[in-house]
């Protein structure tokens, strides 16, 4: 086990940089998701640490160990001790489950009392029973190959683990406890590891620290709260969960905007783009205390609903509000900001 | 290089006796006789294997799997035997109307067995919503399935087309002269290279033409595929007052394309084996044909492995190019081929001449396609993720190979090795021409006995081709094995 750090690494494919100057430090036995849109670069980040690229400029290191860059010769993939996971599992076809587990471990080990342990210890390590040992891989589920993977790639105690989208081909009922499995079984095998995704939920509810990447560049990197409270800038707001953006003038703490009067999280002068989170709208439905609109649309989802609200000068906004008592289409209402507010100096026209 | 061989022959003649050895009247009969009969069967096995699929898959037609099986067993057959089981019963079939009926009963399983596979896969959701859109069934086929089968049903009729274009046996049994019982006559009755090749120039042309058309639906098709995950079937439609005539068509066309070779090998092999039955001959012929396939086996899997491993792993523009040039191999007629290597061995190496070693080469080029379709198909299945992960559990490229690589793509090349012997054993043409003097192999001895018209001699050699071809068959037939891809590759 060691920590990962990333400095500076840039990689292209033809005219387009897929890594653009990136620098990240995930710490010892730490979980750290890489979120990002497809095509952001995330999966080439991940490949350039696995050693399938070799970035152009920028070094990679593990622990004290430089394994690319540097002026250092690149360490091939398969004497880095990187465990990888990739979309689908990938699990090897033609091998059952214990032999899939053991793949990694050394020649002299394969096939001995050993390897025998090893495979039952992994095998617990990520809640599949003991007699899955001797299962093919087209007899699991998409979840339990995923687990097998993970298996897989803990078995040689790598020094890294990177999952590339692991659970972006299961269905939503099944990502959610196969992946806090995964997050059990790296918690307790106290491994460093590195999550590819584009799934914001996935990322934010999983990790120790959330880097958020944007056409090749990495924009924040952070804990989870600090990411959706305090993002960088209003894009990875938006990015983050949903966002309400409105123009706003700033004078010190508050601000002012479609939406009435605001309190921000820092001073603030002159004009401002103000980032609002949907459930800091609050509507309400009986007084007439608040900027005045009219409901167009409302989801709901029975835990709670969100509410798109055109107020009266035109500009439509997104309230999320408990789904016990909500409006309907048509209804007049009246919306008030609870809570700070991030302002942030808007974007160059 | 056959290729190469007939495009430099063509300009070392030069264009004005070149015009002259083709512009003759007998190339014109010729040329009217091969595309006619292309076109005629082209679109009679196109009609009929769209209609026995349909009946076979898509509708409550009594015993359906029973039926599957039989319409697919003429498969086993080589058409120079149902050539000759047919000529042996009846003089009259002969001509046009005996070539078309005969090849035509013999070829209608390659259309047949790619719309079959093609209805299968189909998301029966596509037929269910026109339905459910007010269609009709039968417009439900003309506007939701047809189109969809274009692709198969192209495919196969193409298939056709180079097949019969290829096809000497039973075009020779049946006395029809097309381009590839002319060559042969050339060149067995005068040597006349000159004349020979003209004419194989001539049909290089044909073939290509067809071959660049296919090629064509292949691109299209990789984009037409429907995932597997749909297996559902659909709820077949009850043919009710059909039913009793369309069990009669399907009865008549089983009858005519397994029951009369049937009859025919049963009737001579009686009266063959009355006067003689030649063990040692037969023996010595069998041994001769399984070690020729066996060679041209090994040798062409082996030499298929570089030329997938190019095309799956390093796509570009060099590796497409050497896979697409073995499919271009594909389209040459034996006749080419073996016509190719016999003057290229005389002028440049004499010494290979009637040996082995050069009509194993003859083997190698004319069924590379098969072996490289079957081991592409296999290694498809072992995505390069496989090999990334083995390397980051530690595992160097050379045991990747060895452990990952190799144990799932052996299915295939021993399925592809398979094809391959089963092909070089019912192969004709070139193993007459190439044939080192004194090698007895099936295909030559049966060929000599059946067209000096010893009709009960050529019947046990008949009767081991025909088994010998069974087992390929009946790999083209498990549609989810590596090979059913095969069926799209033409003798």
């Amino acid at each position: 086990m060691s920590s990962l750090t990333v400095t500076g690494v840039t990689k292209s494919f033809g005219a387009t940089r897929a890594v653009d100057d990136v620098t990240l430090h995930v710490r010892h036995g730490s979980f750290t998701t890489v979120l990002g849109p497809s095509g952001c670069g995330k999966t080439t980040l991940l490949r350039l640490i696995a050693g399938f690229l070799v970035p152009e400029s920028g070094s990679i290191a593990f622990g004290d160990t430089v394994v690319a860059g540097d002026g250092t010769r690149p360490m091939p993939p398969q004497t880095r001790r990187v465990g990888y996971v990739p979309q689908e599992g990938a699990l090897f076809p033609h091998l059952d489950v214990a032999a899939n587990i053991a793949f990694g471990l050394e020649k002299s080990a394969r096939g001995s009392d050993r390897t025998d342990d090893r495979v039952a210890e992994m095998l617990d390590l990520v809640e599949l029973p003991a007699d899955f040992r001797h299962r093919r891989p087209d007899e699991l589920s998409g979840g339990q190959q995923q687990r097998v993977a993970l298996a897989r790639s803990l078995a040689p105690q790598p020094a890294l683990v990177l999952l590339d989208e692991p659970f972006s081909s299961l269905d939503a009922s099944l990502r959610g406890s196969t992946s806090r499995a995964v997050r059990r079984a790296l918690e307790a095998s106290n491994t460093t590891a590195v999550l590819v995704t584009h799934d914001q939920n996935e990322a934010l509810s999983l990790a120790d620290e959330v880097a958020v990447m944007r056409a090749g560049r990495l924009v924040q990197s952070a804990t989870p709260s600090q990411v959706y409270l305090s993002p960088s800038d209003p894009e990875v707001a938006e990015f983050v969960g949903r966002a309400v953006v409105l123009p706003g003038t700033a004078s010190r703490a508050r601000a002012t905007c479609a939406l009435g009067e605001v309190v921000l999280t820092e001073p603030a002068e002159g004009e401002v783009a103000l980032m609002i989170r949907p459930e800091q709208v609050y509507v309400d439905l009986t007084h007439d205390d608040g900027v005045r609109g009219a409901v167009e649309e409302v989801s709901y989802y029975g835990h709670d609903c969100a509410v798109q609200v055109r107020l009266d000068d035109g500009t439509s906004v997104l309230s999320r509000m408990s789904g016990v008592r909500h409006p309907s289409p048509g209804d007049i209402v009246h919306l008030r900001v609870t809570g700070l507010v991030r302002a942030y100096r808007p974007a160059a026209p | 290089m056959p290729l190469a061989y007939v495009a430099t022959y063509v300009v070392v003649i030069g264009p004005v006796e070149l015009w002259q050895l083709v512009v003759r009247p007998r190339i014109v009969e010729l040329l009217r006789n091969t595309v006619t009969l292309a076109a005629a069967c082209m679109a009679a096995t196109a009609v009929l294997g769209v209609a026995l699929a349909f009946l076979v898959e898509r509708t409550d037609l009594p015993g359906r799997r029973a039926w599957h099986g039989l319409l697919v067993a003429p498969l086993a057959v080589p058409a120079f035997v149902n050539g000759y089981a047919w000529v042996s019963l009846d003089r009259s079939v002969h001509g046009f109307a005996g070539a078309f009926g005969v090849v035509t009963l013999s070829y209608y399983p390659l259309v047949y067995l790619p719309v079959v596979a093609m209805l299968r896969r189909l998301d029966p959701a596509l037929e269910e919503s026109a339905w459910s859109l007010g269609h009709s069934r039968a417009r439900t086929f003309r506007t939701v399935l047809l189109p969809q089968l274009r692709p198969a049903l192209l495919g196969g009729a193409l298939l056709v087309g180079l097949h019969l274009l290829a096809e000497f046996g039973a075009l020779s049994l049946l006395r029809f002269p097309t381009f590839t019982t002319a060559i042969y006559d050339q060149y067995g009755s005068t040597f006349n290279g000159a004349a020979a090749t003209a004419v194989a120039g001539v049909l290089v042309l044909l073939c290509l033409v067809l071959l660049l058309a296919d090629l064509r639906l292949r691109g299209d098709r990789r984009y037409a595929r429907v995932g597997r995950g749909a297996a559902r079937n659909v709820v077949p439609l009850a043919l009710g007052p059909w039913r009793a005539p369309a069990l009669a068509a399907v009865g008549a066309v089983v009858a005519l394309a397994v029951g009369v070779p049937a009859f025919s090998l049963v009737r001579w092999l009686a009266i063959g084996t009355s006067t003689q039955f030649p063990v040692a001959e037969l023996t010595e012929a069998l041994v001769a044909t399984v070690v020729l396939a066996l060679a041209g086996a090994v040798v062409t899997t082996l030499a298929a492995i570089p030329v997938v491993w190019l095309a799956v792993r390093h796509r570009g523009r060099l590796s497409t190019l050497i896979e697409r040039s073995t499919y271009v191999a594909n389209a040459l007629p034996g006749i080419v081929v073996g016509l190719a290597l016999v003057v290229a061995s005389l002028r440049l190496v004499p010494v290979v001449y009637q040996t082995a070693t050069l009509l194993v080469a003859a083997y190698a080029i004319l069924f590379l396609p098969r072996a490289v379709v079957t081991v592409r198909a296999g290694l498809e299945q072992a995505p390069v993720v496989l090999d990334e992960v083995a390397q980051s559990l530690g595992v160097g490229p050379l045991a990747t190979a060895r452990r990952v690589t190799l144990p799932l793509i052996a299915p295939s090349l021993g399925a592809g090795a398979a094809l391959v012997f089963l092909a070089i054993s019912t192969e004709l043409t070139a193993t007459l021409m190439l044939s080192p003097i004194g090698t007895r192999t099936l295909a030559t001895e049966f060929w000599s006995a059946s067209s000096e018209l010893r009709y009960g001699a050529a019947a046990p050699y008949a009767l081991l081709l025909v088994l010998v071809s069974i087992p390929a068959t009946v790999l083209l037939m498990r549609t989810d094995s590596p090979a059913a891809q095969t069926e799209q590759v033409p003798a």
